[in-house]
């Protein structure tokens, strides 16, 4: 380097000749990084790890005054109700997974569309203005969602009601109707994700080389054959890439949204009961934890199952982005 | 820049008719992605009773401030929790960053003999978690923070993706300057406080706006460890007072009682109050969210 073969000053070059001794400050150095380390990994062994060691709960019949590992072995009783006969179980697993598959594609297809979209117009100021509009969305709480969704949604003076009055047609009580929600639930999601989902596309299409759209236009391509033929099969590995990263926390629900869309509301839990908003409501209000932790317990397994197999793929695909 | 020389050769290509479908297609997408917001404002400014009788509307009927003025006659709780939510999100953002980065920071040294194990430790908390019975068994069982601002900063103070964005960011500063750092004699947190995190002010901006944004809109903590008043937060508020009609009453039965208490609209506007400005703010810094998005690889 040349600081070290230029410094001729005493102190740097003792400095130099101890850094060659090294052992003792390899030691401080070691010392002093492992301190840096040690109030998040306190943070993350109290929060992150302690609570999986908790999972054992799901074997026991909890009880308050004995705590997590005092508590009572019961076995597989937790999951004999839950997944049983009678029990919720199954249905809240392929809410959870259904709903995430539906995410996974309608975001999918409109953060490309609207990435395409604003590529084609990609230097015009009106472009940056739809932009900032469409990722404003992402900036709402899932809280003020759910007052939104409820002006729509209402039965008395909802812009839906209202509209669908205009068009002579009865207003449907949307609250008591799960038949709605799948697509209410989609098209809510789709307009909360799509601004922010479509940043990571268009920053895909920004680094394409240029010189592959001029030669093509040397070839007499039309704009759609370029985009048929050149953008969309170079955005394919980052496509693949971010759904194979969804694909991975398929089992894991979007609380905060089921919880402020649908809230305590029995009459729609048979199209909208997930995994986490049954293990919400068993917590807080039911008071039921051998049933949450149960199905928590199979949603933190399978979800580890999952994200293992869809990370192996990624890393065929795109070493880069793989979580490890 | 070479990249919008190219791009304003190919806009020049005729195609008027599409570009034109697309910007009436982009128009309307962003129309009905601020459409919910029109919507609240004007019904906040709308006068109750057409509210009642008309429904909700895009444009205000009846246009009145009275719902503004009645929030602004007893403003305690929101003021309370205005100021429980800044103090939550300015001590919880900081805490943080500052964790994050000295991790961040130290797993990015190649010469740290226990960089390999650490690093594995934050990475199994990103394919492995407890979920919420054991979570809310420890922090409220265990370590007793029930009814405790505590509660509402700590179990997600440290985000194993934040850190993994710090340790890349800090792998790819020029180990030289470290070098020479050290051998002018810094010590190891000298160089990360002196020299690491002044070079890395963007990344702090944005992944700071992150926590901002995610201790702003945060309520699942408030509603599994907060029941006293006192102690909620925005977003925890305004759901009571949306979904619990009883809590408006009570909220307002300690004002005056004999003014008219709107309904739909005295909700929106408490939605505008609560939800309004910290709106406004993200809006003008989105550009520093987008960073993060758009850097692809968090590997070192």
């Amino acid at each position: 380097m040349a600081i070290a073969v230029e410094g001729q000053t005493p102190k740097k070059r003792a400095w130099i000749e101890r850094l060659k001794l090294g052992n003792r400050d390899k030691f401080i150095t070691n010392a002093n990084l492992a301190l840096m380390c040690l109030p998040a990994l306190a943070m993350l062994i109290v929060f992150n790890y302690m609570p999986m060691f908790g999972l054992v709960i799901a074997f026991k019949d909890y009880r308050f005054a004995k705590g997590i590992f005092g508590s009572d072995w019961v076995g597989l009783n937790n999951f004999r109700f839950i997944f049983g006969g009678a029990g919720t179980g199954w249905r809240i697993v392929w809410h959870t997974v259904s709903y995430n598959l539906i995410f996974i594609f309608t975001g999918l297809v409109g953060s490309l569309a609207l990435a395409f979209l604003i590529n084609e117009i990609h230097t015009t100021r009106a472009s940056r203005v739809y932009q900032a509009m469409a990722f404003l969305p992402h900036f709402v709480s899932w809280v003020v969602v759910g007052i939104f969704a409820n002006g729509f949604l209402r039965h008395d003076g909802g812009i839906v009601s209202k509209f669908l009055l205009t068009l002579g047609r009865e207003p449907p009580y949307f609250y008591q109707s799960p038949q709605f929600w799948p697509y209410i639930l989609a098209a809510v999601n789709l307009w909360k994700g799509v601004g922010f989902g479509s940043i990571t596309y268009m920053a895909g299409m920004i680094g394409i080389d240029d010189e592959l759209y001029e030669a093509a236009r040397i070839d007499g391509a039309n704009r759609w054959q370029e985009i048929r033929f050149i953008t969309l099969p170079l955005l394919v590995p980052l496509i693949v890439t971010v759904t194979l990263l969804s694909l991975g926390g398929i089992f894991r629900g979007n609380l905060e949204m089921f919880q402020m869309m649908v809230g305590t509301n029995p009459l729609l839990y048979s199209t909208t009961d997930i995994i986490d908003t049954f293990v919400f409501r068993s917590l807080l209000t039911l008071g039921s934890l051998g049933l949450a932790s149960a199905a928590g317990f199979f949603q933190s397994i399978v979800g580890l199952i999952m994200i293992l197999a869809t990370n192996t793929l990624v890393r065929t695909v795109n070493r880069e982005r793989a979580l490890y | 820049m070479a990249q919008s020389a190219t791009m304003r050769v190919r806009s020049k290509r005729p195609f008027p008719i599409a570009k034109v479908i697309i910007h009436m297609v982009l128009a309307i997408v962003a129309f009905l992605c601020v459409m919910p917001m029109l919507l609240v404002i004007a019904t906040s400014l709308s006068d109750d009773l057409v509210v009642a009788k008309d429904g909700l509307s895009l444009v205000p009927q009846g246009f009145t401030t009275y719902t503004y003025r009645f929030i602004l006659q007893n403003p305690d709780q929101l003021l309370r929790s205005y100021g429980l939510t800044l103090l939550v999100t300015a001590t919880g953002t900081a805490g943080g960053i500052l964790l994050s980065a000295l991790i961040g920071y130290a797993l990015a040294r190649k010469d740290f003999k226990l960089r390999g194990v650490f690093t594995f430790l934050v990475i199994f908390t990103m394919l492995f978690n407890g979920g919420m019975v054991p979570t809310y068994l420890i922090v409220r069982g265990m370590l007793g923070l029930h009814d405790n601002i505590l509660a509402l900063i700590l179990p997600t103070m440290v985000i194993p993706w934040y850190i993994m964005m710090f340790r890349s960011h800090f792998s790819g500063l020029p180990y030289e300057i470290m070098e020479s750092a050290k051998m002018d004699g810094a010590g190891e947190w000298r160089m990360f406080f002196q020299i690491a995190m002044p070079l890395s002010t963007p990344w702090l901006a944005t992944i700071g706006l992150w926590y901002i944004l995610k201790y702003w809109n945060e309520w699942v903590p408030a509603m599994m460890y907060i029941e006293d008043n006192r102690l909620f937060p925005l977003q925890y508020l305004l759901q009571q007072i949306v979904r619990n009609a009883q809590f408006l009453r009570s909220v307002a039965d300690a004002m005056t009682t004999q003014v008219k208490i709107p309904g739909l609209s005295l909700q929106m506007a408490m939605v505008v109050v609560a939800a309004g400005p910290a709106m406004f703010v993200f809006m003008f810094l989105q550009k520093y969210f987008v960073r993060g998005l758009t850097a692809g690889a968090v590997k070192g």
